[in-house]
């Protein structure tokens, strides 16, 4: 490949309340690279890698920013490509959690990777074909959950679910991976096996991955190059070997610890049912009864 | 806590606590007016409950012993009933599909959105039996009416639990579709029905109750069933046969109500 699998270029991203989460961030990633994305919380991680798939759109004006996949535009001046939904086909997402559709099975859930090529008729009817379905197999195989596969995935451990969520990745053929602090909220051994699946996936499949991350350990055992932010700006890209805890405190005076020590697993934001919540069944027959 | 309970001081209630039971000693008062405004209107004689006691009892004496002579006729009747409320519920369903995904919040841009709910609104806002009366004009005497009657009274029910439960999803999952290039037909059917179809078949199965009840009373104008002999009887002082079918009328919606939330537990 000649062009670089991801090129951003002087991104801002201003949230309301002036609050600049992306500040002039540029960089550019080649195909097949491994790179780690670290910063404390709040630094723009997520604000990042949401833009590179274009489920967000960065600052409405002249010269706000611009990000290429694959040579391909996602997004300039705060408006998305209209062949957004294409390039989304090529770049798999890893959320930080909530990445499966609970009620569906897990091999359902892998077969989503397929919607973006598949034609409408079958994906409307459920009618994958077998081909996909083996690719499917094969690939919660490789990462170790095929005992699963016709499961629903509520049923899955938080890892199992990182792991699938790979697996879609791989079906859906992505050249490139983004994942949001996917071992975020894992025990060291299921955080372990995920960032081993990732690292399979660059290795095995030469797909690019941009991984980020709150412990800076991880980062220097899995990804050759690590890009820092702080308040959204790009506050070190070089060698994750470069990252001394001399380096961090540098670079994050007291934050640092947060990276180095890898604080407590961050509690998941409160589930929405807690907060929006269905209606009960209760409410809902009084709804249901009106009228 | 307990300290601040037992604490002597005077400032057991807030500063605006006079103000505020001054209001809910208005709202009480409003309420009372209300009751007696309507008193005349509505033309309330309890008396007259008592007035003519003799009649009641001679009048409540005639529905006993029901007469069940003609029951073929009557369950007859009440499957056409029941085949009502079928149709009617199926129809308002799938089409409650589509306008409860148009009248939720997180699907629907505001210009598609307003206008569906208002529809629905107003299918709402009329009762099946106006309804009844207005498809017996357009589509004759008949069951087809008493159909038409409930499909677009529940349409517009089903549509706002339907659309309810549709702003209720998580929306991460779906995020996590759209990221893999997926088109919004396909964010919705994987990653919106899946999470409300518990939600969906519960008040779906919870409008056939209603809707089974409310089958017997669309037939009273014509709109078929059981009504239509409901009406028959009553108008012509046949008590005890009025008396047969209501009690038919009950163990049939009891039935199906006892069937309707078994399965609706099987669901949620
Ligand atoms: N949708 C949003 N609306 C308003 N502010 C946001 C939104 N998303 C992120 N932010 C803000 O942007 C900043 C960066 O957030 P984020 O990218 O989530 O950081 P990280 O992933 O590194 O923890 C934070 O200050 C956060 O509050
Ligand atoms: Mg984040």
């Amino acid at each position: 490949m000649t062009h670089w699998a991801v090129e951003v270029r002087n991104l801002s991203k201003t949230f309301g309340g002036g609050r600049k989460a992306l500040d002039g961030v540029s960089i550019t990633v080649a195909a097949g690279e491994m790179v780690a994305l670290i910063g404390a919380s709040g630094s723009g991680k997520s604000t990042l890698l949401r833009h590179l798939s274009g489920l967000v759109a960065g600052d409405r004006r002249a010269g706000a920013g611009a990000i290429k996949i694959g040579g391909a535009a996602v997004q300039a001046n705060g408006r998305l490509s209209a062949d957004v939904r294409r390039i989304r086909g090529d770049v798999g997402f890893v959320f930080q959690q909530f990445n499966l559709v609970n009620r569906l099975t897990v091999i359902t859930n892998v077969l989503i990777g397929t919607l973006g090529r598949l034609p409408l008729w079958r994906t409307l009817l459920f009618r994958f074909p077998e081909t996909e379905r083996r690719r499917a197999i094969a690939a919660l195989q490789r990462v170790g959950i095929a005992d699963w596969a016709f499961q629903r995935a509520a049923t899955l451990s938080g890892g199992q679910q990182q792991r699938a969520a790979i697996a879609r990745a791989m079906v859906q053929g992505a050249k490139l991976v983004l994942a949001d602090e996917p071992i975020a909220s894992l025990d060291p051994e299921a955080a372990r096996r995920v960032m081993e699946s990732l690292a399979e996936l660059n290795r095995g499949d030469g797909v690019t991955v941009i991984v980020s991350l709150h412990q800076v350990q991880f980062a220097m055992r899995y990804c050759p190059r690590t890009i820092a932010l702080r308040s959204g700006q790009v506050v070190f890209d070089g060698p994750s070997a470069a990252l001394t805890p001399q380096k961090l405190a540098e670079l994050y005076g007291a934050e640092a610890e947060e990276l180095l020590l890898g604080e407590a697993p961050t509690p998941a934001k409160t589930s929405p049912r807690g907060t929006i919540g269905f209606p009960r069944p209760v409410e809902a027959l009084a709804i249901a009864a009106a009228g | 806590m307990a300290q601040a309970i037992a604490d002597p001081a005077p400032s057991t209630r807030p500063p605006d606590a006079l103000r505020r039971s001054l209001g809910s000693a208005l709202l009480y008062g409003l309420g009372f007016a209300i009751l007696v405004w309507s008193y005349q209107g509505a033309d309330i004689r309890p008396m007259a409950l008592f007035a003519d006691a003799g009649n009641m009892a001679t009048f409540a004496a005639e529905f006993f012993p029901p007469d069940f002579a003609q029951w073929r006729y009557y369950i007859s009747e009440i499957l056409i009933t029941l085949q009502i409320a079928v149709w009617g519920t199926f129809l308002a369903i799938i089409f409650a599909i589509p306008f409860g995904l148009m009248a939720a919040e997180n699907l629907s841009p505001l210009w598609l959105r307003q206008p569906v709910r208002r529809l629905m609104d107003s299918f709402r806002a009329i009762n099946e039996m106006v309804f009844a009366m207005l498809f017996v004009v357009a589509v004759g005497l008949g069951p087809f009416a008493g159909v038409l009657a409930i499909f677009v009274h529940t349409t517009g029910i089903l549509a706002k639990l339907f659309s309810e439960a549709v702003e209720a999803i998580d929306p991460r999952p779906v995020e996590g579709i759209r990221a893999t290039g997926a088109n919004v037909l396909e964010e919705i059917l994987y990653g919106v029905i899946p999470q409300v179809i518990p939600l969906w078949v519960s008040y779906s199965l919870y409008r056939f109750e209603s809707n089974v009840r409310s089958a017997t009373v669309v037939g009273m104008v014509g709109a078929g069933g059981i009504g239509v002999v409901l009406w028959e009887v009553i108008r012509g002082f046949y008590f005890a046969q009025t008396c047969a079918v209501m009690l038919m009328i009950i163990v049939t919606v009891s039935l199906l109500d006892m069937l309707s939330s078994w399965l609706r537990r099987r669901f949620l």
